[in-house]
């Protein structure tokens, strides 16, 4: 599992930070940071939602 | 694991979308139909004030189903709005008529904008739907000589955000002394208003609107203060009402939304979500009813888990939160300032439009508030959850 972010449509709403913590970080620049961008797969589900639940639908997987 | 058959889903924007997914995802494998008011597919809503008013984006790209929901094996049932129901027999009446029976039902109906009395005359607009939106979008690119927003909550601030951008005159009216004083105090509130004069909108606070005047069109709206200001469009964001008025008489608990218990849970077998729903909140002892974009998947995920655990359901209880696009400044609330009794600015400045600030009541820090500080908000976001103290928030 890779995870993408489109950089063009993210807007830092950080949905996806309170969602899966251990892969995304917008930090204090208001940038969003993948912590890990082959996260195990134990944070599938997390990762998953985080994908879902992004406003911009920003954020894709790739297996 | 739950014994329904048959689940019926009303309402097919976010909540009831999601909560249909969490019925499918959470082992149902009986019929799932899902009701729709609208002709569309579930849609995106933030981008109708903003991408898609702006011209930006055409309405295909708000579209919120995606091919993995093929698998969900749905029944729609869109254009059709619902009429009524009969709780004991567990039957639901749609407009055309037809008769839907359940055993599982999720009330997701949402709310619908509330109007001013504009005499039925073209060019006043609510912002709710895409055919709202697309209504709005072509009055807007016949190129009005003016505006007229009323009411400078967040729908009409994005409204006004997006015509001026469009290079339109806008006139801002509003009510309260100071937008969402109430709400995020005066302080930031005149923040709020002060982004909108440095952008070219002329902001009328504390004026109210007497009459929408013109023959046909509207021409001019009348305000409380005697003015008059000329216009061809009127936008009217003053606020939504759940739309529960087909459950009257159903014996179903009504007031200002469908009341249901922590779980979601409305009476044996309903569940309701979304801007629809009053349900008590155990982290604030209070019933609240919410009408946020992620709030209506949250709570749509819960209700379609509570309807399939039925008397093991949990509570429902997030901290709340949201955003607002206006220009370049983003807006984000987390929490609820509700009977706050101080606010104090942690982080930036509001002079330079880029802070945070927080909202104590008693002990407790209940809200955070951001201009343009996503990341610190979506931190905030968490404390909140964890019941941060002010002592602790405004000294670390």
């Amino acid at each position: 599992m890779r995870v993408v972010v489109d950089y063009d449509l993210c807007e830092s709403n950080a949905v996806c930070m309170s969602v899966a913590p251990e892969v995304f970080e917008v930090r204090d620049d208001d940038f969003l940071y993948v912590l890990q961008d082959q996260p195990p797969e134990e944070l599938r589900a997390k990762v998953e939602e985080a994908v879902e639940r992004c406003p911009k639908q920003a954020i894709s997987l790739e297996d | 694991m739950s014994d329904l058959s048959s689940v019926v889903v009303i309402g097919a924007s976010l909540a009831g979308l999601h909560a249909a997914r969490a019925v499918r995802r959470g082992g149902f494998d009986g019929d799932l139909t899902l009701v729709g008011a609208e002709p569309h597919r579930p849609y995106d809503r933030p981008p109708l004030s903003k991408q898609v008013l702006a011209g930006d984006w055409e309405p295909e790209r708000t579209a919120l189903a995606s091919t993995a929901d093929d698998d969900l094996d749905l029944t729609w049932r869109l254009g059709q709005p619902a009429a009524a129901l009969d709780v004991a027999a567990r039957r639901l009446e749609l407009a055309d008529g037809a008769v839907l029976s359940y055993d599982g039902l999720v009330i997701a109906t949402g709310a619908a904008p509330r109007r001013l009395d504009d005499g039925g005359r073209a060019g006043v607009h609510v912002l709710r739907s895409l055919d709202d939106c697309l209504a709005l979008r072509a009055d807007l690119e016949a190129g009005p000589s003016r505006v007229v927003v009323v009411g400078a909550g967040f729908i009409g601030a994005e409204v006004a955000a997006t015509c001026r951008g469009r290079g339109l005159d806008v006139t801002l009216v509003e009510p309260l002394p100071v937008p969402l004083g109430r709400v995020l105090g005066d302080e930031v509130g005149a923040t709020l208003a002060e982004v909108h004069r440095d952008e070219g909108v002329d902001v009328r606070l504390g004026v109210g609107v007497d009459a929408v005047e013109g023959g046909e069109r509207v021409e001019r709206v009348r305000l409380s203060d005697g003015a008059s200001v000329d216009c061809d469009v009127v936008v009217v964001g003053i606020g939504v009402a759940p739309s529960t008025s087909w459950l009257e008489g159903s014996g179903l608990p009504l007031q200002d939304g469908l009341v249901a218990d922590a779980t979601c849970r409305v009476a044996p077998g309903i569940v309701a979500a979304g801007d629809v729903a009053r349900w008590t909140h155990e982290r604030y002892g209070e019933d609240v009813r919410v009408e946020h974009w992620d709030h209506a998947i949250a709570q749509g995920t819960h209700a379609g888990q509570s309807l399939l655990a039925g008397d093991g359901a949990r509570a429902f209880a997030p901290v709340p939160w949201f955003w607002s696009d206006q220009y370049d400044r983003k807006i984000m609330l987390a929490g609820r300032t509700q009977g706050y009794e101080e606010v104090r600015v942690v982080d930036g400045s509001l002079a330079e439009r880029r802070f945070v600030a927080l909202y104590r009541r008693g002990h407790q820090v209940v809200a955070a508030v951001g201009m343009n500080r996503p990341g610190p908000l979506a931190k905030w976001r968490q404390r909140l959850d964890d019941d941060v103290a002010w002592t602790e928030a405004v000294d670390g």
